[in-house]
């Protein structure tokens, strides 16, 4: 009897510290992932929920076999999240080296190269649909360039690029703060040490600053992967798609396939193997860059 | 590399270089920003030109078409509401993990560990019919419910690092002489977590301010912030630039301003985010 009293304390601290939380997590995240589990083997329509129809593997069966136009935006998703991951790391890795150097406008090259990423995706997006529209052409009319004169958002191919220069120009800026932070880390003892022995600048970076780094290479990688994995405000601003269904990303396609066609069952059918590529991509990228760390 | 030499060639040559790299950065809100003063006929005929005249009735006529100052209000409620109750909520399930590392909590830490790479696509559909029926839909606490449920994880994780590191001796001194285990943590620990909780605001105000996507999905028209405002307005008035590029322009100004207010803060957190993350 002595000891309830505590015991009743240790269970009340548990519910009013965790509880909340606890119950927010549930709610918002654990049910909704569990219940997609099921609607994956449903005919749903979203507007009347009580009647989800079990359909076995019916929806997973059509996703296989029928929807080439998930598997184009598969496909266009997985070229994207290759392409903007190199070209955005290797541009933030470059700034990084650049602003880690005791340059005078330090600071303010800092905040610029940062400044698009405090804009939301979808406002950055209808910026650059302006400029791909409206500046290009100017720009073209007044160079001669005929770079500039393309129909930027109007080909498959184009409209590819035109996102991923957005993408990288968006994103940059914040993997090239975690790189200088990891720069800033790297012992100077080592460099000059390195510098002594007679190694080239080249050759430092990759046998002394690269290794040394590594952590921040995991962090980036795995953002910038599942970002670009699972991109959707911008391409909704910029190409919503287009043209026909060549720039439409995995996300922007589960979106239309539920609300657009209300098809929810199908759509959540999508969603989870699209949860399994992105845990995939990601854990399998995380091991493989984990692997690599080294302590200074 | 670092340079003991004093300013060199070589390094003048790098600050030109990234003089002009921050230029070409800079170029598209010089777009933005000198359309958003033009007339259409000016926008159509030169994109790139300064603007004859600097009007200002593009702001005016976007003001009133976007209902600015309402989207405003609209947004810094959905964001505020929702980054302080992340910061009170996420901050006590970290600590109490920390503190009591029972098997059920340490469970607990893994589960929302692991939810964090669920993207939201995945849940979003079921997440619809559990809105409705527990009436979130289209109202302020039911966003906010929403963001709260999708934040604690990495809010959590950050504290759950930080406070790792905050030793234990005080609070014990603090129960000795008769602090409750709350007054502990309001009085004591709390105050202690000031970088974290910067870190944590800045992350999530950054996120919440600029989502989309989920209040597309749960407000209906009630709540209507500033990405759907101009996600509406290029909807309907697609190609009236003038003032879509003067709505641009409005709507990119407050975060621009926490931006530039907080901004060491911001390169901090997210230093200290992402090398916990």
């Amino acid at each position: 009897m002595r000891k309830n009293p505590k015991r009743w304390s240790e269970w009340l601290q548990q519910t009013v510290f965790v509880g909340p939380g606890l119950v927010f997590f549930l709610l918002i995240v654990v049910a909704p992932f569990f219940m997609g589990f099921y609607y994956t083997f449903t005919e749903w329509n979203g507007l009347d929920p009580a009647n989800a129809k079990w359909t076995g593997l019916n929806n997973l069966q059509w996703v296989f076999t029928d929807d080439s136009r998930f598997w184009l935006s598969f496909w266009f998703t997985t070229r994207f999240m290759i392409v903007s991951v190199v070209l955005t790391n290797a541009a933030a890795f470059t700034l990084a080296l650049m602003l880690n150097r005791r340059l005078k406008t330090r600071n303010v090259l800092r905040t610029v190269f940062f400044l698009p990423n405090v804009i939301g995706g979808l406002l950055l997006g209808y910026i650059w649909y302006f400029i791909f529209v409206r500046g290009f052409g100017t720009l073209g009319e007044k160079t001669g360039f005929g770079w500039f004169e393309l129909s930027w958002l109007g080909t498959p191919n184009t409209a590819f690029w035109g996102i991923v220069i957005v993408f990288v120009w968006q994103t940059a800026g914040y993997m090239m703060i975690i790189y200088i932070a990891a720069l800033v880390g790297v012992p100077k003892e080592l460099l000059e040490a390195a510098k002594i022995d007679g190694a080239s600048r080249g050759q430092v970076l990759r046998s002394v600053i690269v290794p040394l780094i590594m952590p921040a290479i995991t962090v980036c990688l795995f953002l910038t992967s599942s970002n670009a994995f699972k991109m959707f405000d911008l391409n909704l601003s910029l190409t919503s798609g287009g043209p026909g269904y060549a720039s439409e990303s995995i996300a922007l396609n589960i979106y239309r396939e539920g609300l657009v066609n209300n098809r929810y069952g199908l759509g959540t059918a999508k969603a989870m193997i699209f949860f399994i590529a992105v845990a995939a991509i990601t854990v399998t990228q995380v091991l493989i860059t984990k692997k690599r760390e080294v302590e200074a | 590399m670092p340079e003991r030499n004093r300013y060199s060639a070589g390094l003048l040559a790098v600050e030109a270089a990234g003089i002009l790299l921050a230029l070409l950065f800079l170029s598209p809100f010089y777009f933005l920003i000198v359309n958003s003063f033009k007339s259409l006929g000016d926008i159509l005929r030169n994109a790139a030109a300064l603007p004859a005249e600097w009007g200002l009735d593009n702001f005016r006529k976007a003001w009133t078409a976007i209902d600015f100052p309402t989207v405003f209000l609209h947004s810094l409620a959905v964001t505020g509401l929702s980054v302080i109750g992340l910061v009170i909520v996420s901050s006590m399930t970290a600590y109490r993990i920390v503190r009591r590392p029972t098997r059920f909590n340490r469970l607990l830490f893994t589960a929302f560990v692991a939810a964090m790479i669920i993207p939201f696509q995945s849940v979003m559909l079921p997440l619809m019919r559990i809105t409705s029926v527990f009436e979130l839909r289209g109202e302020l606490y039911g966003i906010v419910i929403c963001y709260l449920g999708f934040g604690i994880s990495l809010s959590m994780f950050l504290f759950h690092g930080f406070i790792k590191t905050v030793p234990q001796e005080i609070e014990e001194a603090a129960v000795v002489d008769g602090c409750s285990p709350y007054g502990v943590y309001w009085r004591i620990v709390f105050p202690l977590l000031k970088p974290i909780v910067v870190t944590v605001v800045i992350l999530n105000v950054l996120w919440i301010w600029n989502d989309y996507l989920l209040p597309v999905l749960v407000v209906n028209a009630k709540f209507t912030t500033i990405p759907l405002a101009i996600q509406k307005f290029f909807g309907q008035y697609l190609r009236k630039w003038d003032m879509a590029m003067a709505a641009l322009t409005l709507s990119t100004i407050p975060i621009v301003a926490f931006f530039l207010l907080l901004q060491k803060h911001i390169v901090e957190g997210i230093t200290a985010g992402s090398v916990k993350g």
